[in-house]
């Protein structure tokens, strides 16, 4: 699960991590009225789930609440990379002095935390590593000892942070590093973390992802799920306990496995199609599971056709046919389907389906022969089945 | 051979009288392997069809000598069970619970190198082992594979079976498949299996299933110019996957352009290994690799 700028702030904020007094604006006038109780100039940041803010115009100074006004009415509706903007941060404006990097991410090759610091900050992390090397520091954390302060200190030496901010960075590191571990984080980044004139090291913008495995953990993360500003479909999935992901084609795709699933996705693609979403109806899914994922498929207006690719371990494709004809009944689509069943009770399966005769459902046998049958059949040729 | 388990594999199931747990045991078991024990705390005592249960890893190990574990217990308490495992000095440790959170995992991991380094973990979030013809553990499917050459290593389950099936199709039988698990902290990973395939004498041909996200095969790649001998065959997972989107597995998302299908498919190929475009294609590679070899 991403955060929005604000709510990684407020996490930095329990743990000591210095941020910016701000606050969160639905709309212009709660803006503007954010401006007067924080004093000008402040800054006006877009709140999406999604990166390059500034370069899509969605950070802007305002030096009064005529700048604010202007600036939150337009930010609020703009669109960045695909995601409407709802909500704004207003933030007091800070004096930078110089701009750092910090980061605790979860390094899948090592399997351990690896904090990264660099004296470089305020561009794209790729951009510091290639361009000055020298200046990104890279340390594994050995997750039972933790991150001591020591090491955070020949961390920010490492990567070059000014003498007399040396313990500020390292105090900033530290912070971030329970961040990452009492908040069951996956990424925890700062850019940029800046140092004031005042030799203050404080956060200037956010990034938390973390992880949904461990919800269970944190009842209070639950004010973090952003429903509004996930896709509905998305989101209804979620509730139903199903893997789904909103893709641009018209042909709806169903499996058992995310490996399959994705399998699957690319095989349509190499037949000439493309996949609508994928969805991964998990291991062991019942009828009434297949049912709900059936009719989450279908009210996507965009899907012309719709392929089920089952390979049965604890799946059973009996379940899976019970489903689909359950949700032909109470659905009636129009739309051809193909299903493909293999594995556990997938002659059984066959056989329901066989004995249903759903209107426009082609049973197909291999997984290339039912992807090109899907493919034909979403542009709209008459396929016998 | 085969490797992992086999006819020598003493079984203990952490989780066996619940639902999931005992039906698969069973399972395990009526493919022949052996299973000696099972834990589940407070039902120590019990018995599921014969099997012993007992209350602690460490009172299953003193009464019944498993060498093998498999971990069937909720995610919440599946990281202590694997801890509990090794701390009885259980070698192997197949881990099929789904949704363990990615901290305890690291936890895991970082315990098991510092005080159990003998101890080898695979999964979590995987179907398990199977050697056909010797022994199952976990869920595969196996009466999709049959006895054979192949050692397939994948992070996926089903694409696994789907795999198999175009093997067996092809008249390819596999020595051992291992699902290594779609989480972001696998306790295995594809270079510590390509190496036990390395040194199995039954292995001809591998087959490396792999997926969108993090740089494992990219490693393997490496590994396997390096040091292995016998042909490898890869297929990978998501070439049309976005970028940013977790795609089921909680270790499958592409972050900017790291974890693509593509350059993990280019990497593969530039340090000289096949890599299939369709499950299908994974059996015809196969086959022209080994005649190749031969």
């Amino acid at each position: 699960m991403d955060l929005l700028e604000h709510q990684g702030k407020e996490l930095f904020r329990r743990h000591g991590l210095a941020v910016s007094e701000g606050a969160v604006a639905n709309n212009v006038e709660e803006a503007v009225a954010a401006g007067r109780q924080l004093g000008y100039p402040v800054v006006v940041k877009a709140q999406v789930l999604t990166g390059g803010r500034g370069k899509a115009g969605g950070v802007k100074l305002a030096g009064n609440e005529q700048e604010l006004r202007d600036h939150a009415a337009r930010i609020l509706g703009l669109e960045i990379r695909g995601h409407r903007v709802k909500k704004l941060w207003i933030e007091r404006a800070s004096e930078i002095a110089s701009e750092y990097y910090a980061a605790v991410l979860l390094d899948r090759s090592a399997r351990a935390p690896l904090v990264m610091f660099s004296s470089e900050g305020g561009v794209e992390i790729e951009e510091v590593a290639r361009r000055h090397p020298e200046k990104l520091a890279r340390r594994h954390i050995n997750y039972l000892a933790g991150l001591g302060e020591e090491e955070a200190v020949q961390i920010a030496r490492a990567g070059q942070a000014a003498e007399d901010v040396i313990d500020g960075v390292a105090k900033a590191l530290c912070s971030l590093y329970e961040v990452f571990c009492e908040e069951d984080a996956t990424l925890a980044e700062i850019n940029p973390l800046i140092v004031t004139p005042e030799r203050e090291v404080r956060a200037l913008d956010a990034k938390v992802t973390l992880d949904d495995n461990a919800r269970f953990r944190h009842p209070d993360h639950e004010a973090y799920a952003n429903l509004d500003l996930i896709d509905p479909l998305e989101r209804r999935a979620k509730e139903e306990g199903v893997q789904y992901v909103q893709l641009d084609g018209d042909i709806g795709i169903l499996g058992n496995g995310a490996g399959l699933v994705m399998s699957t996705l690319d095989v349509v693609a190499q037949a000439g199609g493309r996949p609508a979403n994928f969805l991964d109806a998990g291991g062991g899914a019942n009828a009434e599971k297949i049912r709900q994922a059936t009719e989450l498929i279908l009210s996507n207006p965009a899907v012309k056709a719709v392929l089920f690719n089952i390979f049965g371990g604890i799946t059973r494709c009996d379940e899976v046919a019970k489903g689909l004809i359950e949700a032909f009944s109470a659905l009636n689509p129009t739309l051809p389907f193909v299903v493909r069943l293999d594995g556990t009770n997938a002659e059984e399966g066959r056989r329901l389906l066989a004995e249903a005769n759903l209107p426009g459902v082609h049973p197909a046998s291999g997984m290339e022969e039912a992807a090109k049958l899907v493919v034909a059949l979403a542009g709209g040729q008459e396929v016998k089945g | 051979m085969s490797i992992l388990v086999g006819e020598q594999t003493r079984l203990c199931v952490a989780g066996i009288t619940g639902r999931e747990g005992s039906f698969h045991t069973l399972n395990n078991r009526a493919y022949g392997t052996n299973v000696v024990s099972g834990v589940t705390p407070g039902k120590g005592g019990q018995e599921l069809e014969g099997i012993p249960v007992f209350n602690t890893f460490a009172e299953a190990v003193a009464q019944t000598n498993p060498n093998t574990a498999m971990i069937f217990v909720p995610a919440r308490f599946a990281a202590d069970s694997i801890l509990e495992a090794a701390a009885a000095g259980i070698e192997l440790i197949v881990a099929i619970t789904e949704g363990i959170p990615a901290h305890d995992e690291l936890r895991v991991v970082a315990t098991l190198r510092e005080r159990y380094p003998g101890t080898r973990l695979i999964g979590p979030n995987c179907p398990g082992v199977l050697s056909p013809g010797k022994a199952n553990v976990g869920i595969i499917p196996a009466a999709v594979f049959e006895p054979g050459g192949v050692g397939v290593v994948s992070r996926s389950g089903t694409l696994t079976y789907q795999i198999g099936k175009e093997l067996v199709s092809n008249g390819f039988g596999c020595s051992t498949i291992v699902g290594i698990g779609g989480d972001p902290v696998p306790g295995s990973n594809f270079v510590e299996i390509l190496e036990l395939f390395a040194q199995d004498d039954e292995t001809e041909l591998i087959v490396m299933a792999g997926e969108i996200g993090g740089s494992a095969e990219e490693e393997a790649a490496l590994f396997i110019e390096q040091h292995l001998s016998k042909p490898v065959v890869a297929y990978i997972a998501g070439f049309t996957a976005p970028e940013g989107k977790t795609m089921g597995h909680a270790g499958a998302i592409v972050s900017g352009s790291a974890g693509t299908a593509q350059a993990k498919a280019e990497a593969l190929e530039s340090h000289g290994v096949a890599v299939a475009r369709t499950p299908a294609q994974v059996a015809e590679l196969a086959a022209a690799r080994l005649a190749k070899a031969r």
